[in-house]
């Protein structure tokens, strides 16, 4: 690891968190790049996002006991600095404004959420309307 | 239905803010004076705010320094740590540290005493303690090689919206209730402000005779202390320092605390104590177990530079007024240690304070000065910690129990490792004083020092060294 860096390095794919784990920390990037993906019951990964320097992750682990809801891996070497639990809620409770960047992601997270299902949703009914169909007749025995 | 949009400042008129007598409001002139890290965490912190509540000020900071350039032109003279604390607080804010002014990522400490040494590992193994440089280096230093701590916040606040004028703040009267600062500056040499930001530490002679002029201010009080800086090139600190920073628990008199921390192809040695002087330095520097962190023969008398800086003892009173607020080394600091990081959290709180309450002494009052408060109480744990430190320091058989105590405890993989993460703390200025101090409490902590103790006495004993 370079002398001048801080924080710890990740090799490219090393695994950062793991979906299902419980953490007591939030990441913040310093350099590099992370694949934020989840693990579908199959086993299939779905790709969520890609996170580069500045951005942060982990950050619901410090606001809810919940196990972690993705994996995040490496992308190519990669960064970060950990920020506990303790140190950053202690902080929120002296400085609330510490918190506003953590919001302003989170909120920001929300709004891509809703974009996200919002054309899911829309694709979903265009397929459902474009699809043929047999006459379904609204009361049972009727036809 | 007829929508109504509530903007910031109608927020802030909700809130409650109107029960203060002034207010920054559009337009608003702010004068910080000092761009070191005190100064530009206010203007950085100010400007965002007033950003999220549609707010547009007008910052000034004065800095006569140019932090681009080596030795002491460029430098605030400072040992140049920045706490594992506020590298999370940073990060959090936004702020990432580049490489380029991180000189050294720290990863333990070394612990030396004239029984032994002992390793201290960070908890998480990774390097969450940044050794920099406050300007671009030592006398001599390549310019351009490093990029400096305190130009680096600076320009984050320029970034944001605030001007900096290269001039030195002589003085400040009132006109009319509005604070006035008088500079030297071939352009203008009068500016009248709605705010006026004190942020010029303790290492200036420029504003003297504050408290005739505010009302109820009284500087902090400070001690003398000792930097050194010794090139030693990058292959030789691997090999002798690597990226700990080296702490001496000595018995020498007058000594409260020692370091040597590795910076770029330089060593950083720094002393605090009670009437530092060039013995108390000289006989430092001369221990075998400072030796020992250099390679033989070395010249330790010489040294690309060196300053005989000041350092917070005591926090400064009242240190505001309506429209003044002094902040950072200026107000209060943490003892001994993390000087930045209070000059973050008073920064932060005077800003918070200007933007969300107002900027009477009534504002500051009610949510500046709980901060400062909490400050100096906490240093109260901390002159606990350096008396009941500076005892152990004195006593052979305490010196040998520390030790043994840490090295048992690093040994373990696992578990609980209190003496390690006392002084881990204690010397990273990563917890406050008074969580250190609750640490040192715990009966399972003292049971095993005590018998650590019990045992170094009785080996001491037998080896006959019954002379302390």
């Amino acid at each position: 690891m370079d002398n001048t860096s801080l924080g710890k390095i990740y090799k490219d794919g090393e695994i950062i968190i793991r979906q299902g784990e419980f953490g007591e920390c939030m990441y913040v990037i310093q350099s590099g790049m992370v694949q934020v993906i989840t693990h579908r019951l199959e086993g299939k990964e779905v790709l969520i996002a890609e996170l580069g320097e500045g951005d942060f992750f982990g950050e619901m682990a410090l606001f809810e006991k919940e196990a972690r809801s993705a994996t995040v891996r490496a992308k190519g070497e990669v960064s970060l600095i950990t920020i506990d639990k303790k140190t950053l809620l202690r902080r929120i409770q002296q400085d609330p404004s510490l918190a506003f960047r953590i919001v302003e992601k989170m909120s920001a997270r929300i709004r891509k959420l809703d974009e996200k299902y919002s054309r899911v949703t829309a694709n979903d009914r265009r397929n459902w309307d474009s699809r043929p169909r047999r006459w379904i007749s609204p009361t049972p025995g009727l036809k | 239905m007829k929508s109504h949009k509530i903007t910031g400042q109608d927020f802030l008129k909700e809130s409650g803010r109107q029960s203060s007598s002034i207010q920054l409001k559009n337009g608003s002139r702010v004068g910080v004076v000092g761009g070191g890290p005190a100064g530009s965490f206010f203007s950085y912190f100010l400007l965002g705010l007033s950003d999220r509540v549609d707010l547009k000020l007008d910052i000034d900071i004065y800095e006569p320094k140019d932090f681009s350039k080596s030795g002491p032109q460029g430098c605030n003279k400072c040992g140049g740590i920045i706490s594992e604390t506020l590298v999370q607080h940073l990060a959090a804010e936004g702020i990432n540290l580049p490489a380029s002014i991180v000189q050294r990522g720290i990863d333990s400490y070394v612990m030396h005493t004239d029984v032994g040494s002992a390793r201290i590992e960070t908890p998480l193994h990774e390097k969450r303690i940044g050794a920099v440089y406050r300007g671009c280096g030592p006398r001599g230093t390549e310019i351009g090689r490093w990029d400096s701590f305190d130009g680096y916040l600076l320009k984050k606040a320029i970034e944001k919206g605030a001007h900096i004028i290269k001039s030195r703040v002589d003085s400040i009267t009132f006109i009319d209730d509005f604070p006035q600062l008088v500079y030297n500056h071939p352009e203008a040499s009068k500016q009248t402000y709605d705010l006026v930001v004190i942020a010029h530490g303790i290492n200036t002679s420029s504003l003297p005779n504050l408290d005739k002029i505010i009302s109820g201010y009284r500087a902090p009080g400070h001690s003398k202390t000792f930097i050194k800086e010794y090139h030693l090139g990058s292959e030789i600190i691997e090999q002798y320092l690597g990226s700990s920073m080296h702490v001496f628990l000595l018995k020498l008199p007058r000594l409260e605390f020692a370091a040597i921390i590795p910076k770029g192809d330089f060593v950083t040695v720094c002393i605090l104590g009670e009437n530092i002087d060039k013995d108390l330095v000289s006989h430092f520097m001369q221990s075998p177990e400072v030796k020992s962190c250099f390679p033989p023969n070395f010249a330790l008398d010489g040294g690309s530079c060196q300053c005989w800086p000041s350092i917070n003892t005591r926090g400064s009173q009242r240190p505001f007024c309506d429209r003044v607020v002094f902040i950072g080394d200026s107000s209060y600091s943490r003892l001994y240690k993390d000087g930045i990081g209070a000059a973050f959290i008073t920064a932060k709180a005077a800003a918070n304070t200007a933007i969300l309450q107002g900027i009477a002494t009534e504002d500051f009052k009610r949510s500046y000065w709980p901060v400062c408060k909490r400050i100096d109480s906490d240093n109260q744990f901390g002159k606990i910690l350096f008396l009941i430190t500076k005892l152990f320091q004195n006593l052979r058989f305490t010196r040998r129990a520390i030790l043994k105590t840490i090295i048992t405890e690093q040994r373990k993989p696992q578990g609980r490792k209190i003496m390690s993460t006392v002084l881990w703390d204690l010397f990273s200025g990563s917890s406050s004083y008074r969580e250190i101090f609750l640490n040192t409490l715990r009966l399972s902590f003292m049971g095993r020092f005590a018998w650590n103790s019990a045992v170094s006495l009785i080996n001491i004993s037998k080896e006959g060294n019954k002379g302390e």
